[in-house]
């Protein structure tokens, strides 16, 4: 299978398949359906690669991101979107989310 | 803890002197003939709120709202001269309702030069007008001209479409508004276009949401998590700037250090790492304009004025320049629809959008935990287990709010039986 980033991140590559999800909907049904365990791994993987991978995303026009950096900013917002689990609730949900619900209908895309 | 100037009666409530300070009680949100007084005195009197000018982008632009609480929905239109109408989403024919897409249950959007009744053929211009009837000459003395859709009353303020489903609304859209909100005008709501969008179908009356956003007494012990990894302290406490009403709507303005001045160890690391989060994105797009109306009371370090824009819109403006906006549409006495907007400048780099993501999930992460008290809430005032609750000075607009319906619907009763004596 080819590869869905770009080679300088490679690390984060095994990730990719799970991550690079580009509607939030998406993202967040993948968030709660992870183990922390999970979670945690992809955070401590992307953390230290984000600034970077930021930079490079940024080298291009964001309308006419190509495939693989528009992949790796999909990775980003899944990196920021368990960054709450992992820094803040320890747990997939907000404490006392209780049987709340809030759905993102609209978004802008990539 | 900052203090603030309080006005010189001591608390905001007793300078309102009209609110008094008395237990209130909550049946207003658990009775279904309360629901039912509400349903006519207000969100069919009322100037509602059901988009925005970006809503419809270019002529021939549409969309649907449906206002459950008046049993109707409307078509919001922008004409070939571009201006705005809106109209009853109902065939002049037999009834039908006129636009919808997959299911007549749901609202739909689009772009249109005409509407065709999926029933019978009927076709109308985006100005309402009745341009075709089919068989036309099978009906007794009908004239076309006569057959146009019904409009509904609609204004726009700063881009905000509102409608009023009354005959002949008993005020225009800006006197309704008053001059805190009407203040407004001008300030440059349509530089914020990109847009975050969310709903909910909550188990709540839809007053009981809104009093979970009018005030910040809550925040410390329910979003203890929301001051950062090392200043949790579920005792700390909140205090509003600055309170202001006029009319039924309300403001409240608060101040603070901005959370990008903070020092990084009290922030989340990914906080840090994104420059974004519960305030918005920390390098704001500046606005070269003027920004008329916002914090009214002139409070230093201003931060959001959350301003409550009656009966059911509330508008959020950041410091950060950007702003929110939610609106609450009951769908019973103990259920009703919420819906969130949020808006920034567009995001020019990969690094801008991702600021607005993380500013967007960080606005659910902590609506959920608003949310998660609310069928919680509806179940215990349901019980009746008290009569009356005590509300506190950071509490006022709650107070406010319940009064200004109570008297919104005494009102329009009073007006009603007046008018059929």
């Amino acid at each position: 299978m080819s590869a869905l980033l770009p080679a300088e991140f490679a690390d984060l590559e095994p990730y990719a398949a799970d991550w690079c999800l580009a509607a939030e909907p998406d993202r967040w049904a993948k968030r709660l359906d992870s183990t922390m365990e999970e979670m945690k791994a992809f955070y401590d993987v992307c953390f230290p690669r984000a600034e970077e991978a930021i930079a490079y995303c940024d080298k291009f026009d964001l309308d006419d991101l190509p495939d693989d950096a528009k992949n790796l900013l999909h990775l980003l917002f899944s990196f920021a979107l368990v960054s709450y689990p992992i820094e803040v609730w320890n747990q997939p949900l907000p404490i006392d989310t209780g049987s709340a619900r809030l759905d993102r209908i609209r978004e802008p895309r990539l | 803890m900052t203090s603030f100037p309080r006005p010189a009666e001591g608390t905001w409530t007793e300078h309102y002197s009209e609110l008094g300070t008395a237990p209130i009680s909550f049946q207003d949100s658990i009775s279904p003939e309360f629901y039912r007084r509400e349903q006519d005195a207000i969100f069919r009197q009322a100037w509602l709120n059901v988009g925005r000018i970006e809503d419809l982008p270019k002529k021939g632009s549409w969309f649907t709202k449906d206002i459950v609480a008046a049993r109707t929905s409307v078509i919001v239109t922008r004409g070939p001269d571009d201006s705005v109408k809106a109209f009853h989403n109902v065939c002049r024919h037999r009834g039908n309702k006129l636009v919808w897409d997959t299911k007549p249950t749901q609202e739909a959007q689009g772009f249109a030069r005409q509407f065709v009744c999926k029933y019978h053929g009927w076709r109308y211009g985006l100005d309402g007008s009745c341009t075709y009837v089919h068989q036309e000459n099978e009906f007794f003395d009908v004239d076309k001209d006569k057959l146009g859709l019904a409009e509904v009353q609609c204004e726009v303020f700063a881009g905000f479409i509102f409608v009023c489903l009354a005959r002949q609304p008993q005020q225009t859209l800006r006197d309704f508004l008053g001059p805190m909100v009407g203040a407004l005008e001008g300030y440059p709501f349509e530089l914020m276009t990109e847009r975050y969008s969310f709903r909910a179908e909550n188990n709540s009356n839809w007053k009981v949401f809104i009093d979970a956003f009018q005030e910040y007494y809550h925040v410390p012990p329910l979003h203890t998590y929301q001051l950062g990894p090392n200043n949790r302290d579920p005792n700390a406490e909140f205090e509003g700037a600055h309170y202001q009403l006029d009319g039924p709507h309300r403001v409240v303005t608060t101040s603070g250090s901005q959370k990008h001045k903070w020092p990084v160890e009290t922030m989340y690391p990914t906080e840090v790492l994104l420059r974004s989060g519960n305030m918005g994105p920390w390098d704001a797009t500046e606005f070269d304009s003027e920004l008329p109306g916002i914090n009214p009371g002139g409070v230093k370090r201003w931060g959001i004025d959350n301003f409550q824009i009656f009966p059911n819109l509330e508008v959020l403006i950041y410091e950060r320049n950007w702003y929110l906006s939610y609106r609450f549409w009951p769908t019973s006495h103990n259920t009703h629809v919420f819906e969130a907007d949020l808006w920034f400048t567009p995001a020019r780099t990969a690094r801008e959008r991702l600021a607005r993501e993380y500013a967007a999930i960080t606005v659910k992460e902590y609506a959920l935990q608003d949310a998660g008290t609310l069928d919680g809430t509806q179940l215990g005032l349901e019980s009746e287990a008290f009569d009356e609750y005590p509300l506190n000075d950071q509490e006022i607009l709650v107070r406010h709010f319940h009064k200004s319906v109570g008297d919104w619907v005494a009102a329009h009763e009073g007006t009603a039986a007046g008018a059929s004596r």
